[in-house]
C-alpha cells in the first residue's frame, strides 16, 4: 500500500466522561476527493481540529505523508503540507482580499519575518496571491477589503487564503456553508478546478455537493466512524439512511 | 492615507508625510517661548508611536506601557545621578536596552494571553515597576523623585540650554530616528503579519505563522522605544517622578492615542499635540476644571469623530473631493 496523504490510527478524544472522537482509522489517499459527513454532534469539527492540532487527540496517531505529527503544533504541520479552511469566516476582516491571501503565501515563502523591505516590493509573494484570486476569479476584488466583499465571495476568499499556501492536503470544513443554495454551484466549481494532486478531504452537510464532489465518502456517527465508501455504496447503505433521514424510517 | 500597511500598499512617502516635520522645524523657529512644551509634546509623540505599534498594529491591549517609559526613564536618570554617566546617548542606549529587554522579559511570560487577562497582566506588571520604584528610595529617590541628575552636552558640544534649544532639536531627531524605523517595520512584510494578527489570530496560526514569537519580538520593540521616549522625558527635565510609571500615565497616553486615531502612525502626531496643548492652555485658564475639559474633548472625539482626528480629516477630504466632482 503506498504512503497515505493522511493518515490515522485509533484517535480517540475524551473530555471527562465524554468521548467525542473513538478509536477513528481513517486514511486520505494522495490526490483524494474524500468527504466526511455525519449529523450534527458527530465529532466532525472535533475530528478536523485534531487533526490540524488545535486539539491535542487523548490517544491514537495522525500521521501526515507518513510521518508522526501527533505531538507537532499547528505551525509544524502547517509547514508540512497541511492546510484548511474553516466553518465560520476566519478572515483579516478589514484587509484587503489580496492581502488575505498574501499573509499565506508570505508565510510559506519565509518572507514574513523580513524587517526592512516593504511587503509591497515582495514580487514572489504579490503575484502568487494574485494568481490565486484569478484562479478563484476574484481578481477583479484583489484591492477590496475582505469585509466588504459579498458573502459568497468571502467563502471563496477563505479558499484563498488556504490555496495560498500550497497544501499538499486541503481540509475542507463546509465550504458552502451559509451560501444560498442557488450559488452552492460557484463553490463547487471552484472545488472541480482545484488541483488534482492536493489530498482534499471536505466536511459538508449539503449532501449534492458532498455526491457531487467527493469520490470516497466516510460516515460519522457519535465520533465514531459507522462506514466508508463510495457515493454510491454510501446512498444504497441503510444504516446511513437512518442516521440522516430519522431513526424511524 | 491611513498606513494599514500590508502587500497592496504603496510604501513610498507622500507629501503630507513632511508636513510633522516641516512644523517642528517652523515650531523652533517662530515659537522660542514654547520649545519646552514643544520638546514634551515630542516627546510624547514617540511615546503614543510605541504604543501605535502594538495596539493600532498588531492588536494587544495593553495599559501598562508606562512601565517601559519609567524604566527607561529611571535607569538613563539613575546612571545620571548616582553612576556619574552623564552622556546623553549612552543614558538613551542604556534605557533603550534596560526597558526592551524587560519588554521581551515580561512579554514572554503575558503574551500568553489576550483580551481582559492581558490587560490586567499589564497593569500589574506597571504596578510592581511602581512599587520597586517606590520602595528603592536610595536609588530612586522613592516618593520624592529622582533629582540631581548631571546630563552632560550631547556629543560633548552642545549643552542643554535654560531655554529648551538644544533638548527640543535633540528630541525631534530621536523621534524622527524612531518614526522611520517604525514606518519601515509597519510596511515591511513582519508589519502586515502584525495586522494579520491583530485581525485575526486564530487564521494566522491556521496558515503556519509563529504568532506568539512575533508578538514577543514587537512588544520588545515597543517597549525599547517607550523607553527611549521616558530617558528623553528625564533628560529634557532632568527629573524623574513615580508618575513616569504610574498607570495613570498609560491611561493618558491611552486617551492621546484614541484622540488622534488609533492604527495610522500619524495619530500618534496629531493625539499628544491636540492633547497637551489644551492641557496647557486648559490648566492655564481653568487650573482647578482642566481635566473636565480633556474628557468632554474625548467624549466627543468617540461620539462624533470614531478614528480620531485624523480619520475626521479623512472623511472632510471625501466628502470635499466629492463635492468638487
Amino acid at each position: 500500500m503506498s504512503t497515505a496523504a493522511l493518515e490515522t490510527s485509533a484517535l480517540c478524544k475524551r473530555f471527562g466522561a465524554l468521548t467525542v472522537a473513538e478509536d477513528i482509522h481513517f486514511r486520505l489517499e494522495p490526490g483524494a476527493r474524500h468527504a466526511l459527513i455525519g449529523p450534527n454532534g458527530a465529532g466532525k469539527t472535533t475530528f478536523v481540529n485534531m487533526l490540524t492540532g488545535r486539539l491535542a487527540p487523548s490517544s491514537g496517531r495522525i500521521l501526515l505523508g507518513g510521518e508522526d505529527v501527533t505531538r507537532m503544533s499547528q505551525r509544524e504541520r502547517v509547514r508540512r503540507g497541511l492546510g484548511r479552511t474553516f466553518q465560520i469566516n476566519t478572515l483579516f476582516r478589514s484587509l484587503s482580499a489580496l492581502d488575505n491571501v498574501a499573509l499565506a503565501v508570505a508565510e510559506r515563502l519565509n518572507v514574513a519575518p523580513r524587517l526592512f523591505r516593504s511587503a509591497a516590493s515582495q514580487r514572489m509573494v504579490v503575484e502568487q496571491s494574485l494568481a490565486v484570486l484569478e484562479q478563484l476569479a476574484l481578481a477583479d476584488d484583489a484591492q477590496q477589503r475582505v469585509a466588504d466583499l459579498p458573502y459568497g465571495k468571502q467563502r471563496l476568499v477563505e479558499i484563498a487564503i488556504a490555496l495560498g499556501m500550497q497544501p499538499k492536503v486541503l481540509l475542507l470544513d463546509e465550504p458552502a456553508a451559509g451560501v444560498p443554495s442557488m450559488e452552492t454551484h460557484r463553490i463547487l466549481d471552484v472545488l472541480d478546478k482545484l488541483p488534482s494532486e492536493i489530498a482534499i478531504l471536505i466536511i459538508e452537510h449539503d449532501m449534492d455537493l458532498v455526491f457531487r464532489f467527493a469520490r470516497r465518502i466516510t460516515v460519522l456517527t457519535q465520533g465514531a466512524v459507522l462506514t466508508e465508501g463510495t457515493p454510491a455504496e454510501i446512498s444504497a447503505d441503510q444504516r446511513v439512511k437512518q442516521v440522516y433521514l430519522g431513526e424511524g424510517s | 492615507m491611513s498606513h494599514a500597511g500590508g502587500y497592496s500598499a504603496a510604501s513610498h512617502l507622500r507629501w503630507q508625510e513632511c508636513l510633522p516635520w516641516v512644523m517642528g522645524v517652523a515650531a523652533f523657529f517662530l515659537l522660542p517661548e514654547y520649545l519646552s512644551l514643544g520638546a514634551r509634546i515630542l516627546v510624547f509623540i514617540l511615546f503614543a508611536l510605541s504604543l501605535d505599534l502594538i495596539l493600532g498594529y498588531a492588536g494587544i491591549i495593553t495599559l501598562g506601557h508606562s512601565a517601559f517609559f519609567g524604566v527607561g526613564a529611571y535607569v538613563a536618570g539613575i546612571l545620571g545621578a548616582k553612576l556619574g554617566i552623564g552622556d546623553p546617548l549612552l543614558q538613551l542606549a542604556a534605557a533603550a536596552v534596560a526597558a526592551g529587554l524587560l519588554g521581551l522579559l515580561t512579554g514572554a511570560v503575558i503574551l500568553r494571553t489576550t483580551g481582559l487577562t492581558l490587560l490586567m497582566l499589564t497593569l500589574a506588571i506597571t504596578s510592581l515597576c511602581l512599587e520597586i520604584a517606590n520602595k528603592a528610595t536610595h536609588l530612586t529617590g522613592g516618593a520624592d523623585g529622582l533629582s540631581g541628575i548631571v546630563v552632560d552636552p550631547i556629543l560633548g558640544l552642545f549643552r542643554f540650554d535654560l531655554f529648551g534649544k538644544t533638548a527640543y532639536l535633540y528630541v525631534l531627531l530621536v523621534l524622527f530616528i524612531g518614526w522611520f524605523l517604525v514606518r519601515r517595520l509597519i510596511y515591511s512584510p513582519f508589519g502586515a503579519s502584525l495586522t494579520g494578527m491583530r485581525e485575526n489570530t486564530a487564521r494566522m496560526h491556521a496558515v503556519g505563522a509563529p504568532v506568539y514569537g512575533r508578538l514577543v519580538l514587537v512588544y520588545g520593540f515597543s517597549a525599547l522605544l517607550a523607553g527611549v521616549a521616558g530617558a528623553l522625558l528625564m533628560q529634557t527635565n532632568q527629573f524623574v517622578g513615580l508618575n513616569f510609571l504610574g498607570f495613570e500615565s498609560s491611561g493618558e497616553l491611552l486617551v492621546m492615542l484614541i484622540l488622534g486615531g488609533v492604527g495610522r502612525i500619524y495619530g500618534a502626531f496629531v493625539g499628544p499635540v491636540v492633547y497637551l496643548i489644551a492641557q496647557d492652555q486648559l490648566a492655564k485658564a481653568y487650573p482647578e476644571y482642566w481635566y473636565l475639559g480633556i474628557g468632554v474633548m474625548l467624549v466627543l472625539v468617540v461620539l462624533f469623530a470614531r478614528g480620531g482626528v485624523l480619520a475626521l480629516f479623512d472623511r472632510l477630504l471625501h466628502k470635499l473631493r466629492r463635492g468638487a466632482t
